[in-house]
């Protein structure tokens, strides 16, 4: 329903995407019965209809056997809410998978006011060594591959947001956050700032730019900062 | 009262004020007080409206002048919106729903002469009059109003480099903490007046459930805003001693705050939407004729639901950096508060079955405050739900959903309330051909400018961003109909136009109806509550002669009564009349 107007380019949007329909069929069943009595009760004992209204405490037996049903019903389908959000909260949020056996990919995403910077690790995929990638309002990563972040902020709060990954995550300043990504499709898409941060809070877009491995190769060798130094 | 007095009704122990300043200003009268209350509460809507008005002209024409107000910069915008929710919901749902109608119905409709302790409620008005100058002051001091959202979340709104506002913020948190010192006072009121002021014969289960609703509320308040006043004094110390309570620099902890502003902004939610559901109780028994459907079954609800609004505060903060395990907590308790809501929805619905039912102004605006409200009940499942809740977060469906709580409960529910207790606050009736019109050109703009809200965010467009040119998925062509994104900002700030240019029918309505307006009588809805045993308006000192009650509050067309209502104060006669 929703890759309809939105596209769904990562590993976990369609779970997420799932949780929100699931509630919606449900909500939407319940809000058009409810809504539907509702207005046929109104129109049903109108004055003109009904000049003399029926004397009912709500403690007989006959009407409160619905309201006792009803609520009941309400209660069995949160249980099914309950059971599909825990279980990708829990995929999304909760555990960080790691590559088949092998290290993933990690990349720190950093929140200042009022701009995203990212650091890469080079060709040898490892952090903090001396091919790291800066970059600002960019980040660049492959498709289908598996990625950490480490989330930090220098200041205030914000929060890192990528829609079509349906990704959400604030920042918080003196701590590191981790979470993780899969990208599923090439592209360049929107990252939001989605907590307020001050009067820059609008002008902290930057771009998500998902590449090929090729395509990536070539961007790490085209910013490499060791060989910019040696040329 | 006085025996000594050769005629001792009841009026002449209460010595009405001659003096003008005396009798509206300085007043001790509750029902002076509630009108102090209503007139603060309506020009602060009128601001809050303004706001709106403007931040929402800056997002549907970016960058253009906006009439009245001039060029909305970014700073601008950001104190606009958040003195906008700040001031709706704690300068007009809080005085309105909470303290006008507290004011004025409790003692009438409990049955005594005023408030058990009617000075400590005057004070109670001095000081939120106060709390509202200061909120108003710091739109101009150096550095301009606080715009760090009405949540106020530190480091940026406990720094002054990082807000851009040191004397603003400061003043926003200063007129935040006087206005709960304002409602902790009246708080004090309307529990003990409810409890121990009733008049003899009405005993718990015969208050009329409006009274309830708001000593409930009061409660939930006092117990809920005792950790932010302490949260708002570190805030206070860290802005402007230096301190580090929320600054991790330091030792402190940002989240800190967020816990104690939800554990007590849930429960305040709550807070003003049990007053609105009072009212709309009283009004659908009324017309429809109907005693309210099981009682003591939405007390029982509504008990559990303050109790349960305790425990979900968290589901504010699923993405905040919270411990992830603790979301599946809060969505269990989230969740779990939808069955007493639904409870309550149906009961209310209940109600209406096999009554007799006019739709009138007040009944309109009744019914539409349980349809509007359902729709934001069941769109709050969405945010609930922690796996959901990650995409939604901090987007316009959330923005939508709360409006589709809070303009229910601050807009519908004050009409409500005004529509049914007009006659009894002024003596006048309304005309109902022109509330009819004002119902209908307030109810279909407002859902035109929300319903596209809730399409912007379920696209992915994030709150308090002043303009969305940088950002290429939130300025789409052809998302819905063949409307772009753009076009659906357009369509609501010209539904919000139509909208505010309907409230002029309101104030037309109130000022004829004032001025020639046909008089109301005592019970002009031939409703059952005491309020309705008073002279409209009621005098000083309310009831001639304090009424005695005989039985609950909605003995509507009872099988043994020819008349098709029967009022607490009446005596009984007749077959199984009372409650023998
Ligand atoms: C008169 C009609 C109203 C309109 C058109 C309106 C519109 C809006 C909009 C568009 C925003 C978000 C702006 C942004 O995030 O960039 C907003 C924020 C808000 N509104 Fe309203 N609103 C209205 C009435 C109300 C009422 C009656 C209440 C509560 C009683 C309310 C409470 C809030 C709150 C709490 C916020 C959040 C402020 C923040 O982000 O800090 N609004 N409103
Ligand atoms: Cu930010
Ligand atoms: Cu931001």
């Amino acid at each position: 329903m929703i890759e309809y107007w939105l596209q769904a380019a990562s590993t976990y949007a369609g779970d997420i995407d799932f949780v929100i329909e699931l509630v919606a069929v449900i909500v939407g069943f319940w809000f058009f019965l409810t809504v539907g009595i509702f207005f046929w009760l109104i129109f049903a004992h109108r004055v003109s209809r009904s000049p003399r209204a029926e004397y009912l405490t709500g403690d007989e037996e006959q009407p409160k056997k619905f309201i006792t049903w009803a609520h009941m019903l309400v209660l069995v389908c949160d249980v099914f809410i309950v059971w599909a959000a825990v279980q990708v909260w829990y995929e999304v949020k909760q555990e960080l998978p790691l590559e088949n056996g092998g290290q993933p990919q990690v990349v720190r995403v950093i929140s200042q006011q009022w701009a995203w910077s990212f650091v890469h690790p080079g060709a040898d995929g490892v952090l903090d060594t001396a091919d790291d990638i800066r970059s600002v309002d960019e980040l660049h990563i492959e498709v289908n591959r598996l990625y950490h972040y480490e989330l930090s902020s220098k200041d205030v709060l914000h929060s890192f947001s990528v829609p079509v990954f349906r990704l959400k995550q604030d920042a918080i300043p003196g701590r590191v956050i981790r979470g993780w990504f899969e990208a599923t499709q090439t592209g360049s898409y929107d990252i939001q700032c989605a907590e307020i941060c001050g009067i820059g809070h609008a002008l902290m877009p930057a771009r998500i730019v998902i590449e090929t491995p090729e395509q990536h190769a070539a961007w790490l060798a085209g910013h490499s900062p060791t060989q910019l130094a040696a040329r | 009262m006085p025996e000594s007095a050769p005629a001792p009704t009841h009026e002449a122990a209460h010595h009405e004020p001659e003096n003008w300043v005396l009798k509206y200003l300085w007043s001790t009268d509750h029902k002076v007080i509630a009108m102090q209350y209503l007139v603060t509460g309506v020009f602060m809507a009128l601001i809050g409206g303004f706001f709106a008005y403007a931040f929402r002209m800056q997002l549907a024409f970016p960058g253009a002048e906006v009439p009245g107000y001039g060029l909305v910069s970014p700073s601008d915008y950001n104190a606009l919106v958040t003195n906008h929710g700040t001031i709706m919901i704690f300068w007009v749902a809080m005085p309105v729903l909470v303290a006008a109608f507290g004011n004025f119905l409790i003692p009438l409709m409990v049955g005594c002469d005023d408030m058990v302790f009617p000075k400590i409620n005057r004070l109670s008005f001095q000081v939120f009059f106060l709390s509202a100058v200061v909120l108003l002051a710091s739109f101009f001091v150096e550095g301009g109003a606080f715009g760090g959202a009405w949540t106020a979340y530190p480091p940026l709104s406990a720094v002054g480099e990082y807000s851009l506002t040191p004397l603003g913020s400061t003043l926003w948190l200063v007129a935040v903490a006087l206005e709960f010192v304002a409602f902790l006072l009246g708080g004090i009121n309307f529990i003990t007046t409810a409890m121990n002021s009733r008049a003899p014969g009405m005993r718990l289960y015969d208050i009329p459930i409006v009274v309830w609703m708001i000593v409930i509320a009061s409660v939930l308040f006092m117990l809920s805003v005792g950790p932010l006043i302490a949260g708002a004094i570190m805030l206070f110390m860290d802005q402007q001693v230096g301190t580090g309570f929320f600054d991790p620099a330091r030792g402190g902890d940002p989240i800190l705050w967020q816990h104690l502003f939800w554990f007590f902004g849930h429960p305040e939610v709550y807070v003003v939407l049990l007053p609105a559901l009072g009212i709309t109780a009283e009004i659908i028994c009324i017309f429809s004729r109907k005693k309210l459907f099981a009682y003591r079954t939405i007390l029982y609800t509504v008990f559990a639901t303050g109790i349960l609004s305790f425990t979900v505060w968290a589901h504010h903060q699923f993405i905040a950096g919270i411990d992830p395990r603790m979301a599946h907590i809060f969505t269990i308790t989230t969740l779990l508060i939808s069955v007493p809501i639904a409870e309550m929805c149906f009961v209310y619905i209940a109600t209406l079955y096999k009554g007799s039912i006019t739709l009138n102004t007040p009944m309109l605006w009744g019914l539409a405050f349980i349809f509007e409200f359902l729709i934001g009940g069941v769109t709050g499942i969405f945010l609930g739900a922690s796996g959901a809740d990650i995409y939604f977060h901090d987007t316009y469906f959330v923005l939508a959903h709360f409006h589709y709580t809070f303009f229910p409960i601050a807009i519908i529910g004050t009409y409500a309330g005004i529509t049914l207790w007009f006659p009894k606050m002024f003596g006048k009736m309304l005309n109902d051909r022109l509330g009819k019109i004002h119902f209908w050109g307030t109810i279909i703009p407002f859902n035109l400018i929300f319903i596209p809200l809730f399409f912007l965010g379920g696209l992915g467009q994030h709150r308090r961003i002043y303009d969305y040119v940088h950002f290429p998925e939130l300025m789409r062509e052809n998302v819905l109909f063949g409307l772009g994104m753009q076009d659906l900002r357009v369509l609501a700030t010209v539904s919000l136009l139509v909208m505010l240019a309907f409230q002029v029918v309101f104030f037309v309505n109130v000022y004829l109806s004032l001025k020639n307006g046909p008089r109301a009588g005592r019970n002009p809805w031939k409703a059952t509550t005491l309020e309705w045993l008073t002279p409209s308006p009621p005098p000083h000192g309310n009831f001639a002669e304090l009424p005695t009650v005989y039985r609950g509050a909605y003995e509507y067309s009872h099988p043994d009564r020819q008349e098709d209502y029967w009022p607490q104060w009446e005596p009984e006669f007749g077959p199984g009349a009372g409650r023998g």
